[in-house]
């Protein structure tokens, strides 16, 4: 690696102006582009140039829109939680239950496989699993739990936790396995000649020197199903409107882009504050095992 | 096998239960596309190709399928022809900003698809370029060059430097020492990580609804499709996307074997 110096600009400029200059125009303009329209003024059916709060004044104020900034925080942060929660003993398991390599590795591919499966179809499964006459439903009906088929699966706020939690787990297993495969066996082993049990070994050991990866995983989690667009249309209902539908009425039959720029704008800014806060606190869990 | 304590096994059965948890909507997602009823529930009612049929021969289907194709294909080009020479010029030079341009290449990873999409539909707008098929394959290659330039990156920083030091005392000019050294040790990240873009790109809402024209994708198609209501067909179509994403994931994971 080496400072860029008057003898090797040439090279560096023909490397780098190419993708400097389609980051500019595709991704820093919009951007800006974008942040300019949420001042804007909407004058039906026109959207005027304009600098004014109001914008981000009413989704704070206007209940209609603060409840569902709320509740799409709330339905992220539980998805988070439950995914971690459920991610750390698959993570666990592969790296230190099973003794066979090959056994891991290979329940490893399982776990990152539905990844490559399109996220869409993973969200309608849970649409033809927990629908009226779904399969949920019928198996219920079959083995004679019950004799009319329920609503309540579908269209609520569970069913959109349990498709999120579904579609973004692999995305918690991933880090948190990468961390724990790089826990040295010997620190482990130090602990339990030590005399320290397993629970402990893992409170004080174990979980410690995986953080990094839990903080990763969560930050991932939390940022994408904060802005998922596919599981409130497919299997949200009425108490289920989040964000994206919010975002999506305004570029569509709302047809106020100044004010759903204005949102997305929050959105963006949300991401930047946690992917910032989740860098420090990662770099404050990181001891050096070198 | 040797004993497991309670709490191994506790941990051994939330585990599988987590597997089965991802994998059985997806075979039921299969199981329901041979079955012979309209709708999707239990008893089954027998096997059947008809779903099969029906979606082979639905035109619209055919077409969005094709537009997917073709923006996936373009979208993965772009994303690894900028990916890749932006991958080596953060590798090989330091400059001012250096960290703030990776970030911001990085970001759309982490960041919800559809401010990507709005932030882009925004521009376009301003600037008069309408929504079609072009405008997706910008968005998608802006999207997805975070992750050609984070695997490669990962891949450039384990190239040992002094082959590319011999090659260049050799006397081989840069462009050469690029195609005969660097880019031999690189072709593995190269890709791995134009699959995974591919299929992203084949697989892609967010950023697609909000650019794309009256051309729909699949997905997209999909997607209004499922908002009209459930049928078999899309059980089928499904299924079929499932078989070619796993036959892509073997395929990669061959490749990438092999390449050691």
């Amino acid at each position: 690696m080496s400072f860029v110096t008057r003898r090797n600009a040439p090279a560096f400029l023909a490397l780098f102006s190419g993708p400097f200059l389609w980051i500019l125009v595709f991704m820093i303009i919009p951007y800006v582009v974008m942040i300019s329209v949420s001042f804007w003024t909407r004058q039906f059916p026109l959207f005027v140039p304009d600098f004014q709060w109001g914008n981000y004044a009413k989704i704070v104020l206007d209940p209609q829109y603060a409840t569902v900034v709320l509740r799409t925080l709330k339905i992220a942060t539980i998805v988070t939680v439950v995914s971690s929660l459920l991610a750390y003993p698959v993570a666990y398991m592969l790296v230190f239950t099973i003794r066979s390599e090959a056994l891991s590795n290979l329940l490893y591919m399982c776990v990152i496989v539905p990844l490559w499966v399109s996220y869409l179809l993973r969200a309608y499964t849970w649409k033809i699993i927990l629908g009226t006459n779904g399969a949920l439903n019928s198996l219920l009906i079959s083995v004679g739990l019950i004799k009319e088929p329920l609503s309540i699966f579908l269209y609520n706020q569970t069913a959109m936790i349990i498709t999120l939690v579904y579609i973004f787990i692999p995305f918690m297993i991933m880090p948190l396995y990468a961390v724990l495969k790089n826990i040295p066996r010997s620190l482990v082993e130090a602990s339990e000649d030590l005399g320290v049990g397993p629970f402990h070994t893992f409170l004080r050991v174990i979980l410690p020197l995986s953080m990094g990866g839990l903080v990763a995983g969560m930050t991932l989690t939390f940022c994408l199903s904060f802005g998922d667009f596919v599981a409130p249309v497919l299997v949200g209902g009425p108490d289920g409107t989040m964000v994206a539908n919010l975002l999506q009425s305004q570029f569509g039959a709302a047809l106020n882009w100044p004010l759903g720029s204005a949102l997305a704008t929050l959105v963006l800014l949300l991401v930047l504050v946690v992917l910032q806060v989740s860098s420090r606190f990662d770099r404050a869990g990181q001891i050096d095992l070198r | 096998m040797r004993s497991l304590l309670w709490w191994q096994h506790g941990l051994v059965g939330t585990s599988v239960l987590v597997l089965a948890f991802l994998y059985v909507p997806i075979l039921l997602l299969i199981l329901f596309s041979f079955n012979d009823s309209a709708v999707t529930s239990f008893p089954l009612a027998g096997f059947t190709w008809r779903w099969y049929a029906a979606a082979v021969a639905n035109g619209q289907m055919l077409t969005a399928l094709q537009n997917s194709l073709v923006v996936a294909v373009c979208a993965t080009v772009v994303s690894v022809v900028v990916g890749v020479t932006a991958a080596i010029a953060l590798d090989r030079y330091e400059f001012v900003g250096k960290r703030l341009f990776q970030n911001v290449i990085l970001l759309p990873l982490s960041l919800p698809g559809l401010v990507t999409g709005i932030a882009m539909l925004n521009f376009y707008k301003q600037i008069g370029i309408p929504q079609s098929l072009t405008a997706v394959v910008i968005g998608h290659s802006t999207a997805l060059l975070g992750i050609v330039v984070s695997q490669v990156m990962a891949r450039l920083a384990k190239v040992n430097s002094r082959m590319l030091e011999a090659s260049s005392d050799l006397g081989a000019k840069p462009l050469e020492t690029f195609r005969r050294v660097t880019l031999p040790q690189i072709m593995p990240s190269i890709l791995g990580a134009a699959l995974l873009c591919f299929t992203l790109s084949f697989d892609e809402i967010p950023v697609t609804y909000f650019l794309t024209g009256r051309d729909v994708t699949l997905p997209i198609y999909i997607y209004s499709t499922l908002r009209r209501g459930i049928t078999p067909e899309i059980n089928a179509i499904g299924s079929i996307i499932v078989a070619a994403s796993l036959l892509l994931v073997i395929a990669s994971v061959k490749l990438l074997r092999n390449q050691k």
